[in-house]
């Protein structure tokens, strides 16, 4: 990798203050060390298709259609999207394309979820009808290589080389704004017609009184772990502690789970909630709701946790802690104020339901700017951004039909409404609930803890959302979200023949049972008069 | 099928008289107060107060207590309360008008470092106020039994008890403040938001009861539409107290119905739940049900403690998600009467027949487990007795029979102003 030269005068050019500018310099240092992951063979691919040695940056085009910041997913996305449109694209990463899903986020997280899964089948084998195998031990090494192998692969289709052979201009350097239409990437300044801000999102550790003088874990480094912790404490209780600490209990940590609020996932249906913390007890997770870590600090080697829950505190010693109490937008060093960017450092860039800024010329879009911080939203959100800026489009975030899912066992999917904001907005809600106990594949697969509920508005079909919690619940989802995107109501839904035995049966089922709600006692009575 | 043929009357009869008995046995004389269960050192539990106020006229009625005796207990009680510690220290017995859930026997303070008790705090007004619906001559005693409850009921702060926020608190601790357990959904509640409601001296704001509802789930399960709680408990506690027939607030008129029949409903999914049994459990079906808080046969236990499958001690056992770890409470069908008298006599007849063992001196234990069968085949059993449960098979039992509480109650003004408040309209109303 070649070391960009960074020269203060640029940055007094452009207005810094001292302070801004030993940030930055800060944070290019923290570049320089973007990855801990061990040097494999797997990690030499992943970094050659992301962020090649010896890169050198090309000299800027005149003006670019589109400058993008930031080559996470909605970045790639839009910088892909617009170059095959014909834009003229530069695209600025300071540290890895492919940002947080690709490399510390969605693709390890699964990759080792799997793994977990599957120690997990082992021990329950007997469940199955299936022997225990004698000698179950967790190679955790081999875990987080297959990973890195996974990762690696994945990255090819985030590389530079893809982005050379769509036209893409890409600079590796710290981007920030001189003025209105311009920005500097370490110096080099680029003009832009449109840019757009997708620069992500980073975990929030601020809140934990002692944290920052020990050495913690959060989602940016515990795929570069090589050695499974004894004992972990989890803190934060949304999807990212929730996935990793079903993980790593099943890969023999002793963990615990602490969570702020009375149950996990605050977002999601209390049903759901319930049903995982179930599941964690049974997976042996040590599960502490309502319980905040108040101090930590490091004696004999070992991390010791202050956890306070209304009256009653308790100490834990842990080896290692993983910090998942929610993620704070990257807004920082990019000099925001020198385009007129308005922006907040909790909520991030102050973008309308066009995903434009203050600043006409720039939009944002992914994490940046999104209450919902998923990678298809950032996706989704790069595709608004692409239309919008560049061809006079005015596709609306508000518009977007927006499932989600928390891969735990079982899994956590939603999409649309919840029944309280319908409620709210004064919608007559009914929800039509069919346990997973009630699907025969379910019962075959021995998989059946969760539910599918789908909420109509009453008296009608229309679906306003729906939870599934199943152990397929995310691929579930799709069917129900593909239902709302194009106006299919249950009643459609109870004619379009499902694959038997499927999990997805569930919502076949609903649909069904919607259909024997339509048949009211008069139409029943004319039915049997009918008939007889 | 007619109901008479699934239980007679003198076996109705002598369950609920076992099920007073508690009463007789569990209190203290010196101060009325009754414990929470059987077992020793047990604590007093104020609902279960709210329980023995509510039963003594049921006892009188049927001539197991004279009147003159219900009376001194019930104002022995009274008095106790109303000259109890409402400091809110942490050895107390209350604060605001509100009472810790747990108090010491003999001394009245708080035990176990529990919490000031919003619900359970209302079962035992809803206790006291049917007991100044009962006692209503004009002799002193009685008079002062009726101004005993006026006064301990328009004490109590009941929008000091939202804690600033929208709807009620489930608790306080003087080491913490308001607890921040997660109380959202249909529960057992209503008759705490009713009598919250109706205060003539701190009621809760007039948006707190739509506060609340705004968090129901109204579910299409098993064939039924129903407002959805799932440990049964929750569907009759307060329809000990309040008859729930035709009379319909905001959200009940939307959904054509009223929570009395939606008590019946969620009778019918408990059956349909039990009939399908998916954790393959011994002895559900659709005549073996009762899916509640209970006591369990938790893994702390030593007998139990190489048993596999997770077990949870006492705990809010609900369907369809559960926790259900196989046990099952005999009270419930009982206290199901009033909302589906032919389902709950034949559930009661055959539960009884097929595990006797669940009835220890003619009276229910909290639970019974039949997956945790001993060599003699008989259900693993929770020990002792439970206030709690003794209370609601009283009273229902004799709502299914007379009608006595809920008539009584129908005369209440401030259940009346609570109910106007809330939004219920039609019926008895």
């Amino acid at each position: 990798m070649s070391t960009p030269v960074y020269g203060a005068p640029d940055f007094e050019a452009a207005g810094f203050s001292r302070f801004l500018y030993s940030r930055i310099a800060t944070m290019q240092q923290r570049n320089a060390f973007y990855s801990t992951a061990p040097p494999d063979a797997h990690d030499r691919e992943r970094l050659n298709n992301v962020h090649p040695a010896g890169w050198r940056n090309p000299q800027p085009a005149g003006r670019y259609n589109l400058v993008v910041v930031g080559a996470g997913t909605a970045g790639l996305v839009a910088a892909h999207a617009a170059a095959a449109l014909g834009a003229k694209v530069a695209l600025v990463e300071r540290e890895l394309l492919g940002g947080d899903c690709l490399n510390v986020g969605c693709v390890p997280s699964k990759a080792i979820i799997r793994t977990a899964r599957l120690y997990a089948e082992m021990r329950n084998a007997e469940q199955y009808g299936a022997q225990i195998p004698g000698d179950i031990r967790v190679d955790f090494a081999a875990v987080m290589e297959r990973m890195r192998g996974i990762r690696a692969r994945i990255s090819r289709s985030d590389s530079v080389h893809r982005l050379i052979a769509a036209g893409v201009d890409v600079f590796f350097g710290h981007a920030y704004f001189t003025g209105t239409d311009t920005l500097a990437v370490d110096g080099t300044k680029l003009r832009f017609k449109k840019a757009l801000i997708a620069t992500g999102a980073r975990p929030n550790t601020t809140c934990i009184p002692g944290l920052v003088k020990t050495d913690y874990l959060t989602n940016e480094n515990i795929f570069d772990l090589t050695e499974l912790p004894r004992r972990l404490l989890v803190i934060g209780g949304g999807p990212l502690g929730c996935e990793l600490a079903q993980a790593f209990c099943r890969f023999g940590a002793q963990t615990i789970i602490a969570q702020e609020k009375p149950l996990f996932l605050p977002k999601e249906e209390r049903d759901a909630a319930q049903l995982l913390s179930d599941a964690f007890s049974r997976d042996g997770i040590e599960v502490r709701l309502n319980t905040r870590a108040v101090n930590i600090r490091v004696e004999g080697g070992q991390k010791l946790v202050d956890l306070v829950s209304d009256d009653y505190s308790i100490t834990v010693a842990v080896d290692a802690i993983l910090v998942g109490t929610g993620r704070v937008p990257n807004v920082d060093g990019l000099n925001l104020e020198a385009a007129g960017v308005d922006f907040d450092t909790i909520t991030g860039i102050r973008v309308d339901d066009f995903l434009c800024s203050s600043n006409r010329r720039i939009y944002a879009a992914g994490d940046a700017c999104l209450e919902h911080k998923f990678t298809h939203t950032a996706n989704a959100s790069a595709r608004i951004v692409v239309q919008n800026a560049l061809f006079l489009g005015r596709k609306r975030l508000s518009a977007l039909t927006i499932p989600w899912c928390t891969y735990t066992d079982p899994a956590i999917a939603h999409v649309g409404l919840y029944v309280r904001q319908a409620r709210e907005r004064d919608i007559p809600v009914k929800t039509f609930t069919i346990p997973m106990h009630d699907v025969d594949r379910a019962i075959a697969d021995d998989e059946e803890a969760g539910f599918v509920k789908i909420h109509v508005k009453e008296g009608s079909d229309r679906i306003l959302g729906a939870t599934i919690v199943a152990r397929h619940a995310g691929d579930m989802i799709n069917e129900i979200t593909l239902a709302m995107v194009a106006g299919i109501g249950l009643r459609t839904l109870a004619h379009v023949i499902h694959a038997y035995p499927t999990q997805a049966e569930a919502i076949k089922k609903a649909a069904d049972a919607y259909n024997r709600t339509r048949l009211t006692p008069r139409i029943q009575w004319l039915l049997r008069r009918w008939l007889t | 099928m007619s109901s008479g043929s699934l239980i007679n009357e003198q076996s109705l009869d002598r369950l609920q008289r076992a099920a007073f008995g508690y009463f007789l046995q569990a209190v203290n004389p010196a101060n009325g107060l009754i414990a929470d269960n059987s077992r020793g050192n047990s604590p007093a539990s104020i609902a279960v107060v709210g329980f023995a106020l509510s039963v003594y006229p049921v006892a009188v009625e049927r001539g197991w207590m004279t009147r003159s005796d219900a009376l001194e207990r019930s104002l022995s009680v009274l008095r106790f309360f109303r000259d109890s510690d409402q400091s809110g220290s942490p050895e107390a017995s209350g604060f605001k008008g509100f009472y810790y859930h747990f108090l010491d026997m003999h001394t009245g303070a708080r035990v176990w470092r529990s919490e000031l008790s919003t619900i359970d705090s209302a079962l035992l007004l809803a206790g006291a106020l049917t007991a100044s619906l009962y006692f209503t001559a004009n002799t002193p005693e009685e008079t002062e039994l009726r101004e005993l409850v006026t006064m301990l009921y328009l004490r109590v702060d009941w929008r000091w008890s939202q804690g600033g926020a929208a709807t009620i608190r489930q608790g306080w601790k003087p080491e913490c403040g308001f607890l921040h357990y997660g109380w959202e959904g249909y529960n057992e509640s209503i008759v705490l938001y009713v009598l919250a409601m109706g205060s003539p001296t701190h009621p809760l704001k007039d948006d707190s009861y739509e506060a609340w509802t705004a968090t129901y789930q109204w579910e299409h399960l098993y064939g039924y539409d129903y407002l959805y709680a799932g440990p049964l408990f929750m569907h009759q506690f307060s329809h000990a107290w309040i008859d729930f027939r035709g009379i319909r607030d905001r959200f009940m008129r939307e959904k054509r119905c009223d929570y009395f029949e939606n008590s019946r409903r969620a009778i019918e999914v408990q059956r349909e739940y039990a009939r399908r049994n998916p954790h393959r459990f011994a002895g559900y079906d659709e005549n073996c049900w009762g899916l509640t808080a209970c006591d369990g046969p938790s893994n702390l236990l030593p007998e139990l403690a190489n048993e596999r499958r997770s077990l949870f001690g006492y705990a809010a056992r609900g369907v369809p998600y559960g926790p259900d770890d196989g046990t099952l409470s005999g009270w419930a069908a009982p206290a199901s009467l009033p909302f589906a008298p032919e389902i709950a006599l034949c559930a009661v007849r055959n539960m009884v027949q097929r595990y006797p063992e669940m009835l220890t001196a003619q009276r229910y234990t909290s639970s019974f487990n039949p997956t945790l069968a001993n060599a003699g085949s008989s259900a693993w059993v929770s020990a002792g007795h439970f206030g709690l449960d003794q209370g609601i098979v009283v009273m229902m039992i004799e709502n299914y029979r007379t009608q006595l509480i809920w008539r009584l109650m129908r005369d209440c003004p401030y259940v009346h102003a609570g109910l106007r408040r809330a939004g219920f309209r039609g019926g008895w109303l």
